[in-house]
């Protein structure tokens, strides 16, 4: 492996990825004075937070009386009392604080006529301990996740924060059971550097590509989760993956929840406002796990729309033109360009689509990385933000809006934690050759791969696999096959092809780390599945429809070796952080 | 007159031919300009048949099933594919666009894909955007304001409507590289792209720099190399009108 040209660098701190969470961490750290480096696979604007539309949630109470505890209790309820009440509490008591700030960066906020910040309703938001809907989600038009992250990435500039844009990371760097630093590619020009840090912050997002329809992007591959696999390191509730109730059909492409927080409703074949009889009170403002489900009911009862009877409409044509134009400008346009529709004449043809990973890599709220060794124990050197990690305050289904506001307060957390841990200048430890060499065995392998599979048609495959057997509805035949499927795209790679065999640029193999990333992920997803046997959340088991607290108010634990999985849980934080809110035992949950 | 010599490797050349194996009946040629930094050969031009019957609606599609099925070889941006994050931005069929956006439909006879217009090229489609990003820096894109209290900033509506039409720039960098004017003075002048973010923070009502940000363009060359050519507000995937926030830029100079 000596054949690779290795450049070293030293920092106090080392972000990977350059997203929402990334940039707010990356700009903590570097007001604290610590020697930063940003690191990301794409230039930080073009990540996938610019995507998010609706907005983020903060209980600053601009449109009528609003409170962080029922914040709390909305997201403990939305979690399905998966969540951790302590990461939970401090998530929604730092949120209307962490959202002016953001203010006073300069995102351009839609304002209410005196001039505050603009906050419409969203799904599962409520007053009062889930009384009647809030205007709880402060919003930029539809465009809130692309006005945040270029502020973040403007604020990021202010603070001199050191960029490596379009480095691909490849694993990180473990010492003694403590993380030491990174190694990645850079795609410019082909070198490989070795960054030495005392904390390494994961940031590199959700894993949404493992599925063949999602409103993801091409780059949500999930790199850090898998890094963290390969470092010996548990992922963390990976079966409860969100379907976004309207992603446009045959396209994927996401319709904002704020679509219906603005006066937007579903309707099926007959016409029906079907969302009534599922949650007679939120109605199409229910949140997103069961406003998913009510809409694969009515499509497998055959109330679907479409030759195929397999989607439903979302009407905004009743709204005001103008209202139309101010708040939803940007699913206008969507809606013209993938589905051909005019939103103020016609309605929009949706489905629920893969859009957002509960799970991901355990983590405290300060965001320290969180393993299991008899009991919960820190990995030094280690922390995760962002949707990459899972903290875990979405628990089994996340609320809309809720990740903005989970990136800019873990971001913040995870940069005041280190700012503890780390004092500027402090001594690096040597690296271990073996760790380098390791890494670069698989990249080194993977890029002289001469076998007959192309990336693309095992990309493809774990696609399909995951599709069908680990969909909205689930249960034990479909998860058992899957769990068999899942594994042969894996064992594809023993004869892998990639054509390219360059270092500049060279996308084959960029693709191909990706695809070996999102295998492990998806294996991960499939095995977490078949082991959870009761409904919470986002993972409805149609074999075991009811939600059993007695056995499963655990978190799923799962490490993975090659395609072999170990499981285990670790129990549900049952307490508050502090006294200023009480935990809320579970209850039946009924929008 | 000034004889001009382009150097002998930026010739390109004819290159492979990718005939279709699938059988298809409705078959499109897809020519895609491709050179590879690390041989030393000129670039050339690729021919891919594509089966249109299995092809989605948008040029990404078409790249992304010449990678998938053809030549995974290729190289090229892409990420959101719904025109937000602006990574797939490239010059088709003569007109800068984004592959995800655009529609092959709208496309006429063959297809053509070259890189973004008068950018360094680091392979095939990927030009080097490193300079754009400079300049976008160089504009301090970050509000700056005296106010150190806990509550926001009070913004009426018309005020923040001031912002519409500048604040949805995804920076893809389509209007610059399709700028003459850019082409020629790229290092010095700022740019569509870039002056259209510099006048997102100038008319910010939040922002208490308006008088130094407008003092730092008004440059001969950062910002008076505009000619109205109006390519920049004809190339927008976005529908901004780059070429009018230029012009309420000068305005605000010649009346300040």
């Amino acid at each position: 492996m000596s054949a690779y040209k290795i450049i070293d660098h030293e920092y106090d701190v080392v972000v990977l990825g350059a997203g929402g969470s990334g940039l707010r961490a990356a700009v903590g750290l570097s007001e604290a004075g610590l020697k930063t480096a940003c690191v990301s696979k794409v230039f930080p604007t073009r990540s996938h937070t610019s995507a998010a539309q609706g907005g983020i949630s903060a209980a600053l109470g601009n449109m009528g009386e609003d409170d962080w505890r029922w914040h709390m209790y909305d997201t403990v309820k939305g979690a399905d009392w998966l969540g951790d009440q302590d990461s939970i509490e401090y998530l929604c008591k730092e949120a209307p604080a962490a959202v002016l700030e953001l203010e006073k960066y300069g995102v351009p906020f839609s304002r209410t006529d005196d001039g505050k910040i603009y906050q419409r309703p969203f799904g599962g938001m409520t007053k009062n301990y889930g009384n009647e809907t809030v205007q709880r989600t402060c919003a930029a038009a539809d465009r809130t996740g692309h006005a945040i992250l270029h502020t973040l990435y403007g604020q990021a500039l202010k603070h001199n924060t050191e960029f490596f844009i379009e480095y691909f990371a490849l694993d990180l760097i473990m010492k003694d059971g403590a993380c030491k630093g990174i190694i990645a590619w850079n795609l410019n020009d082909g070198t490989i550097h070795r960054f030495k840090s005392h904390t390494t912050i994961i940031a590199t997002g959700g894993y949404g590509k493992v599925y063949y329809s999602a409103t993801s992007a091409h780059t949500c591959t999930g790199d850090g989760n898998a890094m963290a696999l390969r470092a010996g390191l548990p992922l963390q509730d990976m079966e409860f993956v969100q379907f976004h109730p309207t992603g446009i059909y045959g396209h994927g492409t996401l319709i904002s929840e704020g679509v219906r927080g603005e006066g937007g409703y579903l309707v099926n074949s007959k016409g029906e406002r079907f969302m009534e009889r599922y949650a007679p009170k939120a109605k199409d403002l229910a949140s997103r796990d069961v406003v998913s489900r009510s809409i694969a009911v009515e499509i497998n009862e055959g109330r679907g729309i479409g030759k195929e009877q397999d989607h439903v409409h979302l009407h905004i044509d009743h709204l005001d033109p103008k209202v139309i134009d101010e708040r939803l400008p940007g699913i206008s346009e969507a809606s013209k360009l993938f589905a051909n529709v005019d939103v103020t004449k016609e309605p929009i043809p949706v489905v629920p689509t893969v859009h957002y990973n509960m799970g991901g890599i355990p983590t405290n709220y300060k965001a320290e990385v969180l393993t299991l060794n008899g009991s919960e124990k820190t990995v030094p050197g280690l922390m995760a933000i962002g949707e990459a990690a899972c903290v875990s305050v979405h628990g089994a289904n996340r609320l809309g809006s809720n990740s903005l506001i989970d990136l800019v307060v873990f971001g913040r957390a995870a940069a005041k934690r280190a700012a503890e841990l780390v004092k500027p200048g402090m001594k690096h430890d040597e690296i271990d050759k073996n760790e380098t060499d390791r890494c670069l065995d698989r990249f080194d392998k993977l890029r002289n791969s001469e076998g007959s599979n192309p990336t693309s048609e095992l990309r493809l495959s774990m696609q399909k696999t995951m599709q069908s057997k680990c969909a909205v509805f689930r249960t034990e035949k479909t998860l058992k096959e899957g769990v068999d499927e899942i594994r042969r795209p894996y064992d594809g790679m023993d004869s892998l092809s990639v054509k390219d065999k360059s270092l500049i640029f060279n996308t084959d193999l960029v693709e191909t780390l990706e695809f070996d990333n999102l295998i492990r992920q998806a294996i991960t997803t499939m095995d977490s599945a078949y082991h959870r046997k009761e409904s919470r959340g986002a993972h409805a088991r149609e074999d075991f429809p009811k939600r059993d607290d007695e056995n499963y108010m655990q978190h799923t634990l799962s490490w993975c070796n090659g395609s072999k999985t170990k499981i285990n849980y670790r129990p549900v934080h049952r307490s508050t952080l502090t006294n200023d809110v009480q935990y809320f035992p579970p209850q039946e949950r009924v929008y | 007159m000034v004889q001009l010599n382009l150097p002998a490797n930026s010739k390109v050349e004819k290159g492979q031919y990718y005939k279709d194996k699938t059988g298809s009946k409705n078959i499109r040629k897809v020519n895609i300009y491709r050179w590879d930094p690390s041989t030393n050969e000129n670039p050339r031009l690729d021919t891919y048949e594509v089966d249109m019957d299995n092809c989605s609606s948008k040029v990404l599609d078409v790249l992304n099933k010449i990678k998938n099925e053809i030549d995974p070889s290729i190289a090229y941006r892409r990420s959101c594919a719904h025109g937000v994050c602006g990574s797939c931005a490239m010059n088709m069929n003569g007109k800068n666009g984004l592959a995800c956006t655009k529609s092959h439909s709208e496309l006429n006879g063959d297809i053509d894909i070259y890189p973004l217009p008068h950018l360094k090229v680091l392979k095939d489609l990927i030009g080097d955007l490193s300079t754009l990003y400079k300049q976008y820096e160089s504009v301090e894109p970050w509000l700056k304001t005296s106010k150190v209290n806990d509550k926001e900033n009070i913004q009426s509506k018309d005020d923040r409507a001031k912002l519409d039409g500048l604040y949805e720039c995804i920076m893809c960098a389509c209007c610059s590289t399709s700028c003459p004017s850019y082409w020629w003075n790229g290092e010095k002048y700022l740019g569509p792209a870039v002056l259209l973010q510099a006048y997102r923070w100038i008319i910010d009502s939040r922002d208490e720099d308006r008088k130094e940000r407008l003092k730092k363009v008004a440059d001969e060359l950062k910002l008076y190399r505009c000619h109205t050519i109006l390519n920049c507000t004809n190339a927008c995937p976005k529908g901004l009108n780059p070429a009018k926030a230029i012009a309420e830029i000068k305005k605000m100079l010649a009346t300040a």
